[in-house]
């Protein structure tokens, strides 16, 4: 935990809880993931992980009956406190979801629908945005003779691409992904994580992962959360080779989960 | 070997009933478009097309009928659309707490099944009955009020089937609901709401009883919306039931036009929807 001292805050949760109607997901969660590094929620299904993800952006807010209580401090201002313009917090923040989620529009539009809800852009300013997300997501090369066609054109691990680069496209400051490789083969897989390892020198990425080596391979903290708590917190080193708590490596191990 | 063979003899079983039953469908629909074809096809020739309806006895045809089924249809569509879209967006979109949506469900429920006989007489009541006399506009509002709820149904449903993670996903790059909703949700749905809008026309586009109450018919060409107005299904019905064999074929001409027209009206659509889907 000393590394985690030394490094700037980005993203603090405090005391944290969250109800969906009267269920009690998350109980008391207190974590604090640093600027510009990977930090992964791993844990059971069930255990609130993407609960917790998905209120760092306020997704929440779309449901009537979903609360949350508590602080939420990005940049030293509280997200939760409701006197915030969740549309320009979403701009800061972008999120990749499980199952990719293309648009029903071209692959060009689709990366610049996010950029115009923020940005005034011509013509050449936006077609060097688009050029320029697609690249960073390592997709350019596979779509750029057919910007024009569907999304849902693409192959899976591509549609996840592309996602990433429309929430890239935006310049958020902090990446949430909600488990971004599940739904694709190993291959397409692997690119995403290469992709995580050279995004995290501009964002700050939190990312929610049903696989253990991924979460090794990729994070550099690592949160494990069970039934809505927080287990054990720290850098993934030493959460996956010397866990404090006989819960984390239990389901570390395989154990249990 | 037993459970295989007794599984393929339920199979068989299910399959042959679900064949007949097919074919008992079928079967009627091909009588009934057998008939339409070999009574109506007769009756077709090119006065049909450039004549007014006729007295008994006299040639004529349908022009001024059709003039109005097509003012009268077109102006229910149009009226009715945009109420329809909008209020099932509400349903689909907005309506997630409260009452006001379910209210509104269930009184559109009840509306797509209210007899089309009753709204031609709530509109002679309110509109005709004010006004004293028969008029297209009549005739169209009528129309409009059975395109509503079938739109309203249909847009609802059809938002409903666009994945949540559409609407997260677009939400999480900062865009309003209101956006949301314009560029992605129903733009996902185009297709399901253009064939529910369809599917509304050809509905209206055979309806007699509301226009008996609210439009009439006319013998004469008639442009003027506010007037009493010619139309197929009307025609259709006093020609029909007279006693005249001119009449009879201008009847069964009415009746394949109707059919054919929004039979075409359909493929067309397929056709359009078709080349643009295949991009998918």
């Amino acid at each position: 935990m000393e590394a985690l001292k030394s490094l700037k805050p980005k993203i603090e949760v405090r005391n944290l809880n969250f109800y969906y109607g009267k269920y009690h997901a998350l109980r008391s969660i207190n974590l604090t993931m640093p600027e510009k590094k990977v930090t992964a929620f791993i844990g059971p299904s069930g255990c609130g992980k993407s609960t917790l993800l998905r209120t760092m952006n306020c997704m929440y807010a779309l449901y009537p009956n979903q609360r949350a209580v508590g602080e939420i401090m990005i940049d030293e201002e509280n997200i939760l406190d409701g006197k915030r313009d969740l549309n320009s917090l979403r701009a800061k923040i972008g999120m990749v979801f499980q199952k990719p989620t293309p648009f029903p529009m071209s692959i060009y539009d689709n990366i610049a629908f996010g950029v115009k809800l923020h940005e005034k852009l011509g013509r050449g300013d936006m077609d060097d945005r688009v050029e320029w997300a697609l690249k960073k997501a390592a997709l350019w090369d596979e779509v750029k003779d057919k910007l024009k066609q569907s999304g849902n054109s693409l192959s899976g691990g591509q549609q996840q691409r592309l996602c990433i680069a429309r929430g890239i496209a935006v310049k958020p400051e902090v990446l949430l992904l909600d488990e971004p490789a599940s739904a694709l083969d190993p291959i397409s897989t692997a690119r995403i994580e290469e992709l995580i390892t050279e995004l995290k020198e501009d964002y700050t990425i939190v990312i929610v992962t049903h696989n253990m080596q991924q979460a090794a391979r990729v994070s550099d903290f690592t949160a494990y959360l069970y039934l809505g708590e927080l287990i054990e917190f720290g850098e993934t080193t030493s959460i996956f080779t010397t866990p404090k708590q006989k819960a984390t490596e239990d389901y570390i191990t395989g154990r249990f989960g | 070997m037993n459970l295989y063979r007794k599984r393929r003899l339920i199979n068989g079983l299910n399959l042959t009933l679900s064949m007949v039953a097919m074919a008992f469908g079928l079967f009627w629909l091909g009588w009934i478009l057998w008939t339409l074809i070999d009574k109506g096809l007769t009756s077709i020739s090119l006065d049909v097309f450039t004549k007014m309806t006729p007295a008994p006895g006299s040639s004529g045809g349908l022009l001024n009928a059709m003039a109005g089924s097509i003012a009268m249809t077109l102006a229910g569509v149009v009226i009715g659309t945009p109420v329809g879209v909008l209020a099932g967006t509400y349903l689909a979109e907005y309506g997630q707490k409260g009452w006001l949506a379910p209210a509104t469900r269930f009184i559109n429920d009840i509306l797509l099944s209210a007899p089309s006989i009753v709204i031609g007489l709530f509109v002679y009541e309110v509109y005709v009955a004010s006004t004293h006399h028969f008029s297209g506009w009549a005739g169209a509002f009528a129309l409009a009020l059975i395109v509503i709820p079938v739109v309203v149904r249909t847009t609802e449903n059809m938002l409903k089937l666009v994945p949540n993670g559409l609407r997260e996903a677009a939400a999480a790059l900062g865009a309003p609901q209101w956006k949301v909703i314009v560029l992605v949700t129903l733009r996902a749905s185009k297709a399901g709401i253009v064939t529910g809008i369809l599917l509304a026309l050809s509905r209206i586009s055979g309806e007699t009883a509301p226009l008996l109450f609210t439009a009439l018919n006319n013998s004469f060409w008639n442009a003027n919306m506010n007037a009493p107005m010619a139309n197929l299904p009307v025609v259709i019905f006093q020609f029909a039931m007279s006693p005249y064999d001119d009449w009879h074929k201008l009847a069964w001409a009415g009746a394949l036009l109707i059919t054919f027209g929004v039979l075409g009206l359909n493929i067309l659509t397929r056709l359009v929807f078709r080349s643009k889907t295949t991009l998918h």
